[in-house]
């Protein structure tokens, strides 16, 4: 343990230990910093650099919860904080279900969060790779501008402390490379992105990243607007990834106790396609959102949810575990110091087919592949299970990539779309997202166009 | 702009001049200071429980300090001189010139442009009140029809202390109060789950309340849900949309908005790149920014930069009249800003960004607008929207939505979104309304940072859309 870790822990203990009798107390403390870098045109527009520090204290007393935070932790504002959380109890309605988790002995996976070539790397050559990542970029394709390159890492030490007697603290840092690109044609521009993802700035691909970029926005160049009808959609791994992200909230056992999941009353019932297979699992270190406690400060853990299209699991905290007559999954998320868990899948991944994305497309005779999806947050309900996202991607014909489109829409809902999977690549990418990625083809989606 | 009971400013002027001078030690040209106190309360009711009230607090500084085309920044939350000096010091060494710095700024006298008064202050109403408020919500919701099988609500308020000063000698301070309520929904039938939502959001204080029915708005909610049980698929294609007053701003916030935001214009990452002076939309359409709208979501004092909000107009009988603008892109034009640098907190740095936005009325009584529509689809609700700036294409989710078919407003449909292209959708637009009303209270995103936009517009027809529907 870092001596910055034992440091939050140590405070985190002493506000547990202020506890008043038939109190429970959660102290979640938390101290980060970041660097960013942008360059633009060859210049650096900014370079930040910046550190912050916040505790989050839940108080529950007699099946009510008081909640407050603050970002800081100087000594007068942590007191406050605990003043608060103790003075908003009586507000909160009586819940029968109400508590802190309590150390349920699942072991902890041991991973590696923490990179000492990152947490040493120079100032300097954070700067000339932003700067290289740029030219890189500019060289791949002479249609191509840079909006943005950018470099950005980040650190966190968090300590969690109960008087339910979990007691748990960690570290980690991470960093990454994107750019943002531009491509002209007289008039017309489109945009594309590229990134890298590394343990430390060692393992970054910067002609990847640039690549990709480049290709993103000079692929859609003279991209029309396509007639409306019913297609089968390959998705590219990045948007498979969104995708399968959103099934995190009908998966959700707080939603479901809630009456809000649309897989309400189908637990071991066919809900997907039979190629379907989907597990969270936090534990395994390729995921980025990999970690080894959750929210609430127990053992992450894996969980299969869809095997074989058959619905299995939904993940829990403590307190919709309780609520549900179950255990915790180790599925409490929470949002840093400032918020107290919720329930969500942390790390979601499909099982991959045996199909290159190529394969894939050649076995389709009339389709799009999406590139890319807009609207996630306006057009799809997870409640309902509605289905409407603005796309761009390119045509399918006889097995073969053909021209762009841009402006249309792809719709369906997500019961249906996840019945009608009808392959999966073997393309597993580990975007720097909460869901792996992979292509996967759906089929009767209608397109909407002109 | 709240009328504030405590004026003493958040950091002394003197310890601004030197934690300024410091920021200029390396040579910069430009250094500025920005101080945040925030506190805030929410509360959160679901499944008929009141789960937890929430208290928060944010506070701290952050430094900019400006060197050619590079900024630096540093924030911090230690609002001591020696921490601000180290933050100073930081942002300085980031923005890295060598040679010969400043070592005096001298600051003008402090300036307080104030567009509103707050007759209640949040802070001073006792939390039983707020609780109560979601109480009466969850109530009116259920009682609506016994197909409400859940209930959410969240009432929430802040008052955000801000203090800029900045090497040129601007000074300003600004209280920004504001309170929101939002009510959720789910209703069930035959065919699933719907669901309902509506919100409300001002920037005044607890008064927000007295103007407005709770009752009222978790009812709209309510019934949003029910309706849509009877909701039939949306259609698929390219048809005539109306879009009812006060719903239907995010269209402008998507279509244009963005890409009249002068970081993105002056990158050539806007659609709107170059167009000056030239027609880009219907010549019905006046489009406003102003940040000075009274009580309006988006509204402030001063930016986030001291500079006082404005009202800007946009876009004038269709032509374009002008970019929104922050300090450096200002700069760099050798123009004036315009109020529109504003940032999530003190943790971030500012950039061009929306207050409300809204277009102005037209001449079209509203009804004759759905009666001139042989076939098409009626939105009485917008969700959130996105939009690609560089090649102009956005979407925007419909919520609660009709067909209308011979002149008339007929059946529910259920949810989607509706894609078109920016230059394109203002030109199309072919009538607009008598009836301008705002929205409801957005939260804007971009390059990561979220801010309170308002918009608004009368009702209005776009020739033609594509609905992302399912029916073909």
């Amino acid at each position: 343990m870092s001596s910055g870790v034992s440091e939050l822990q140590a405070l985190a203990d002493s506000v547990v230990g202020l506890a008043k009798s038939g109190e429970q107390i959660e102290a979640y403390v938390s101290r980060g910093g970041e660097t960013s870098v942008r360059v633009y045109e060859g210049e650096v527009e900014h370079f930040v650099s910046a550190q912050s520090e916040g505790i989050g204290i839940r108080i529950i007393k007699d099946g009510r919860t008081g909640f407050a935070y603050a970002g800081t932790l100087e000594a007068d504002a942590v007191a406050e904080v605990l003043a608060q959380a103790r003075d908003n109890v009586q507000f909160g309605t009586l819940d029968e279900w109400a508590g802190l988790a309590e150390p349920d002995g699942v072991a902890q996976i041991p991973q590696k969060f923490w990179d000492e070539d990152l947490a040493n790397f120079p100032t300097d050559q954070k700067i000339s790779i932003t700067k290289e990542l740029e030219k890189l970029t500019l060289a791949a394709d002479a249609r191509v501008r840079a909006e943005q390159s950018n470099y950005e890492d980040g650190w966190g030490e968090t300590a969690v402390s109960t008087t339910t007697g979990i007691r748990e603290s960690g570290r980690g840092n991470s960093c990454y490379v994107s750019v943002a690109t531009l491509a002209d044609d007289g008039d017309e521009a489109q945009t594309g992105f590229g990134f890298s993802v590394g343990d430390s700035p060692k393992e970054f691909d910067l002609n990847k990243a640039a690549r990709e970029a480049a290709d993103r926005a000079t692929r859609l160049l003279g991209a029309t607007k396509p007639a409306s009808k019913k297609v089968t959609i390959v998705l590219d791994p990045y948007v498979t990834s969104q995708f399968v992200s959103i099934l995190s909230s009908a998966l959700n056992g707080e939603s479901l106790a809630k009456g809000r999941s649309l897989f309400a009353d189908r637990l071991n019932q066919q809900v997907a396609d039979a190629r379907f297979t989907l597990v969270d699992d936090p534990t395994n270190e390729l995921a980025y959102t990999a970690t080894d406690i959750d929210g609430e400060g127990l053992a992450a853990r894996r969980n299969v949810l869809i095997e074989n299209g058959v619905l299995k699991k939904f993940v829990h905290s403590s307190y919709s575990a309780r609520r549900m007559n179950t255990q915790s999954t180790g599925n409490a998320v929470r949002g840093g110091f400032a918020g107290s868990p919720g329930v969500g899948c942390l790390a979601m991944q499909v099982q991959p087919g045996n199909k290159t994305q190529a394969e894939l497309i050649a076995a389709i005779d009339d389709g799009v592949l999406i590139q890319d999806v807009s609207g996630m947050h306006s057009g799809v309900n997870t409640i309902s299970g509605d289905f409407s996202t603005g796309a761009s991607g390119i045509v399918i014909k006889n097995g073969t990539l053909g021209s762009p489109i841009r402006e249309f829409t792809i719709a369906s809902t997500l019961q249906k779309m996840l019945l009608n999977i009808v392959d999966l690549g073997n393309d597993i990418d580990w975007l720097p997202m909460r869901s792996v990625g992979l292509s996967l083809v759906i089929s009767d989606i209608m397109m909407s166009g002109s | 702009m709240a009328k504030t009971q405590n004026s003493e400013p958040l950091v002394a002027p003197d310890v601004l001049e030197r934690v300024l001078a410091k920021g200029r030690s390396t040579g910069a040209e430009f250094a500025e200071v920005y101080i945040e106190d925030k506190r805030s309360t929410s509360a959160g009711l679901d499944d008929g429980k009141v789960e937890q009230v929430t208290s928060g607090r944010d506070r701290g500084a952050g430094i900019r300090v400006v060197s050619g085309e590079t900024t630096g920044f540093a924030h911090t939350s230690d609002l001591s001189e020696r921490g601000l000096l180290a933050a100073a010091e930081a942002a300085a060494m980031a923005a890295k010139q060598g040679g010969g710095g400043v070592n005096k700024v001298q600051l003008g006298s402090m300036l307080r442009h104030s567009v509103n008064n707050i007759k209640i202050s949040p802070d001073g109403v006792e939390k039983s009140r707020k609780v109560e408020l979601l109480k009466r919500a969850d109530a009116a919701a259920r009682a609506v029809n016994s197909a409400i099988v859940q209930v959410s609500a969240g009432y929430g308020d802040s008052l955000r202390r801000i203090l800029i000063a900045n090497s040129n000698g601007v000074l300003s301070a600004d209280d920004q109060v504001r309170t929101l309520l939002r009510v959720s929904v789910v209703a069930t039938g035959d065919g699933g789950m719907q669901t309902g939502y509506d919100s409300l959001g001002h920037t005044i204080g607890f008064e927000m309340f007295d103007e407005n029915d709770v009752e009222e708005l978790a009812i709209r909610a309510a019934k949003q849900a029910v309706t849509k049980l009877s909701a039939r698929p949306a259609p698929s294609g390219s048809m005539p949309v109306v879009i009812k007053r006060g719903s239907g701003g995010v269209l402008f916030h998507e279509a244009c908005g963005h890409g009249l935001e002068a970081d993105l214009v002056g990158k050539s990452a806007s659609v709107y790149r170059g167009k000056m002076g030239e027609l880009v939309a219907s010549p019905l359409v006046t489009l406003i920014d102003d940040g000075t709208m009274t009580a309006e979501w988006g509204a402030i004092g001063v930016d986030d930069e001291g500079h006082p909000s404005q009202r800007n107009t946009l876009i004038k009988d269709g032509v374009l009249t002008d970019y929104m603008w922050d300090y450096l892109r200002a700069r760099k034009e050798g123009r004036v800003q315009s109020g529109n640098g504003r940032r999530q907190s003190y943790q971030h740095l500012p950039m061009v960004r929306m207050t409300n936005t809204f277009v102005l009325n037209g001449k079209e009584d509203p009804d004759d607008i759905v009666r001139d529509t042989k076939h098409g689809v009626y939105i009485a609700k917008l969700g959130g929207g996105q939009v690609d700036t560089a090649s102009g294409d956005f979407v925007f989710g419909m919520t609660e939505a009709y067909l209308i078919e011979n002149g008339e407003i007929t059946e529910p449909l259920r949810e989607g979104n509706l894609i078109g292209n920016g230059p394109e959708v203002l030109k199309d637009i072919d009538l607009l309304g008598n009836d301008f009303a705002m929205g409801n209270p957005g939260m804007c995103g971009k390059d990561g940072q979220g801010v309170p936009v308002g918009d608004g517009q009368p009702t209005l027809r776009v020739k033609s859309l594509t609905i992302g529907g399912t029916a073909a």
